[in-house]
């Protein structure tokens, strides 16, 4: 299977999230340069971490004008699998790829530890290898992750089984302690934790893995 | 303006005694322009020529066999073995963190950074040591509290940007801090051996290029301002302090490492204090040349700048890097792909000085190697303090933790692996803020035949004592990656 990693200029956890699935899981992966109009033969794409163009404005506002995101557009619509991890979920949120937008954390303060996660649903590609019983310690870093949209987006995530991840303990005052959503078609998820940060022991957990674990697992099985 | 007469009170202004002005006219063998002046100011004011600490400084052991850089360059190099090596550096931005306690720690964050790729090295790890005053006194409590906040969201904020987490340090509260808080910021980073780049200009003929953010008027005087008494004038200074822009700086970082591999770079010395003077005229001096510069091509987000400004302009974010001749094109090429202006502003000489030049005409002309070296030095009378520093070394991790350390670094590099800034900063901060209770440190660790540092093997723990706060458990996380300090209990907790 053959990750994408866009890198866009800003972005600091491209190496991180090439390093996952690269060195721990074995498989191929393609830095994409972020003003490439195509994403080449990918299987999945990755927006990594990171302040993409500065996050100016607002964050991921600019990313979206970029053109690997045109590109990234056609590969979701085409049913690819997409993952935006803390700063990619920006992003994804604001190309419209994802409902709801992400605030800053009520505290008004960066945070920067290990949470724990519950998966809301196995049903997505994303989180098929996980176990709702399980808690996943994994860690955050952000200044913008509270989680906010409307009392009618919320019902319908919850009603349509969107909800990919939710804070054991809210750290950052997500609405109904969301810390990942899937969109409609379940093939675009993205999460504010980093699971890309946990994936060996020296890490502090190999927690995390089990997302780019489902997203192998779905591959080969398609 | 460039014609101003130089009085003893521009002299006084420039914190220049006449002494120090004698010796620059014997030195240039005339009167020296307005610009000159400035020049001199900056390059022999106590933050850049360290005249009173050198003397003592000198005495400091700076060799030994795994020193492969002491001091004289960017950041100072120790071999590691199997390799590698790692740079680091630790410096102070106490003065711009009082008048714009925000700003202030966040350049600080970023020169320090700087320093560390200058070398070569990709920063894996910063570290902070704080000194402010009391938080709780009634008089200047408020004031204190404000620095506080300012420097953690400073520091937070830059090094969560850049993309380089803050991997721990030490905070303390003494009412001897009140007016002058002390921010120093530590800087690591890795590398391999062949890899290591000097801030050395060579090769007469060689092109001298300029590469980041546009220069501005911010900073200008920041070197002497750094250097001079504190007073509450020194508020007004705000504009001598530097506004940081962390995004430019990642695309720095990775263009000047990429820019590297190509193997046409000569030297590279980032634009910190003094700026443009101070990058010119110390890698001129270092490699024994001369350097040649036309003000005119280099960028500015002015109008109507004058020399003077251009020369002692701080504006954050630059870079200066001699190429060699004919391969300019391959560098550039790497700066246009991170969207980064880069442009040739002068040449490699061989006649040992630093000639500035706008429209065609000579504004300045200073031999590099007195301008850098020769500030006088002082000996300025000093006393013994009350209380000596312990001379026994701090005990080494143990082999666990060592060994761990040793696994994680060569990763480091080959991933680029990088985390993001932390809290541990604020945590201390936390413990120590009034009206928190603290309870005795000494509550936990009642287990039997504790050995320091301890490590508990069920949670891989380590117990630490943290200055100022008491023995800590740190959580052996991702090597270069937010430890966690928690207060003392037995058994450690495993969350």
């Amino acid at each position: 299977m053959t990750f994408g990693v866009i890198v866009f200029p800003g972005s600091n956890r491209d190496h991180d999230a090439a390093y996952a699935v690269g060195k721990i899981l074995g498989q191929k992966v393609d830095l994409i340069w972020h003003d490439s109009a195509s994403l080449g033969s990918v299987d999945a794409v990755i927006l990594p971490g990171g302040f993409a163009y500065g996050d100016y404005l607002r964050c991921g506002a600019i990313a979206k004008f970029s053109p690997v995101m045109m590109a990234v557009r056609k590969f979701a619509a085409g049913g690819g699998l997409v993952l935006g991890i803390c700063n990619g979920f920006q992003i994804l949120v604001e190309a419209g790829l994802l409902p709801g937008a992400l605030i800053r954390n009520r505290g008004l303060r960066f945070i920067c530890r290990n949470v724990q996660l519950r998966p809301g649903t196995t049903n997505s590609p994303f989180t098929c290898a996980a176990s709702k019983e399980k808690t996943y310690r994994v860690p955050i870093a952000h200044g913008e992750g509270c989680y906010f949209a409307d009392q009618r987006t919320l019902d319908e995530l919850e009603a349509e089984d969107r909800v990919a991840f939710r804070y054991v303990e809210n750290p950052n005052g997500s609405l109904r302690d969301i810390a990942g959503i899937l969109n409609r078609e379940r093939n675009v998820m993205g999460m504010m934790p980093h699971p890309e940060d946990a994936t060996e022991p020296l890490m502090g957990s190999c927690d995390g893995l089990v997302v780019f674990q489902s997203m192998l697992t779905t591959a080969v099985r398609a | 303006m460039s014609a101003a007469l130089i009085t003893p009170d521009l002299i006084a202004q420039h914190q220049l005694t006449p002494q120090e002005y004698e010796k620059i006219v014997a030195l240039l063998g005339r009167e020296p322009s307005y610009t000159e002046l400035g020049i001199f100011s900056v390059m022999w004011s106590e933050h850049c020529s360290y005249k009173s600490s050198r003397l003592h400084l000198k005495k400091l052991p700076t060799s030994g066999n795994r020193v492969v850089q002491g001091p004289g360059e960017n950041a100072g190099v120790i071999d590691i073995g199997e390799g590698y090596v790692i740079a680091f550096k630790i410096e102070s931005h106490n003065h711009p963190s009082f008048i714009e306690p925000f700003q202030g720690a966040a350049t600080g964050v970023g020169g320090i950074l700087r320093d560390i790729f200058t070398m070569g090295a990709r920063p894996v790890a910063v570290l902070d040591s704080l000194r402010f005053g009391r938080l709780d006194d009634p008089v200047t409590g408020v004031r204190n509290r404000r620095i506080l906040q300012g420097v953690v969201a400073g520091i937070a904020h830059y090094g969560n940007c850049f993309g380089v987490p803050t991997v721990g340090g030490e905070c303390l509260f003494e009412s001897c801090y009140d007016g002058n808080p002390l921010v120093n910021v530590f800087a690591l980073g890795v590398c391999r051996k062949q890899e290591v780049c000097y801030a050395r200009a060579a090769g007469v003929g060689n092109p001298v290029i300029y590469v980041g953010a546009r220069t501005g008027r911010d900073g200008i005087h920041g070197a002497s301002m750094a250097s001079a008494e504190f007073t509450e004038e020194s508020k007004q200074k705000r504009p001598n302090v530097q506004v940081g822009d962390p995004f430019l700086e990642k695309l720095l970082l990775e263009a000047c490492l990429e820019a590297m591999q190509t193997g046409a770079i000569v030297g590279i010395q980032d634009m910190g204090a003094a700026g443009l003077t101070c990058s010119t005229c110390e890698m001129g001096s270092r490699g024994e040349v001369g350097i040649e510069i036309e003000l005119d091509r280099v960028p500015q987000r002015e109008t109507g700048m004058m020399p003077y400004e251009i020369m002692l302009s701080e504006s954050q974010e630059r870079m200066l890097l001699v190429a060699e001749q004919g391969r300019e094109e391959e560098v550039f090429r790497v700066f246009r792909r991170w969207g980064l202006e880069a442009v040739e502003i002068g040449v490699v000489t061989g006649d040992g000085k630093l000639r500035v030049k706008q429209h065609g005409d000579v504004v300045a002309e200073i031999p590099n190697r007195e301008l850098a070296d020769g500030a006088p030095l002082y000996d300025r009378p000093h006393t013994q303090p009350l209380r000596r520093a312990p001379l026994e070394p701090p005990p080494l991790p143990d082999p666990a933790v060592q060994q761990a350390l040793r696994r994680s670094l060569p990763r480091a590099i080959s991933a680029g692996s990088r985390g993001s800034g932390n809290s541990t900063i604020i945590w201390c901060a936390a413990a120590r803020w009034p009206g928190r209770a603290r309870k005795p440190p000494s509550s936990g660790l009642r287990k039997p035949a504790l050995r320091w540092p301890y490590r508990s093997m069920a949670t891989g723990a380590t117990a630490i004592s943290l200055p100022g706060v008491g023995p800590c458990w740190r959580w052996p996380n991702r090597a270069a990656m937010f430890p966690r300090w928690v207060r003392c209990r037995w058994p450690p907790p495993t969350a």
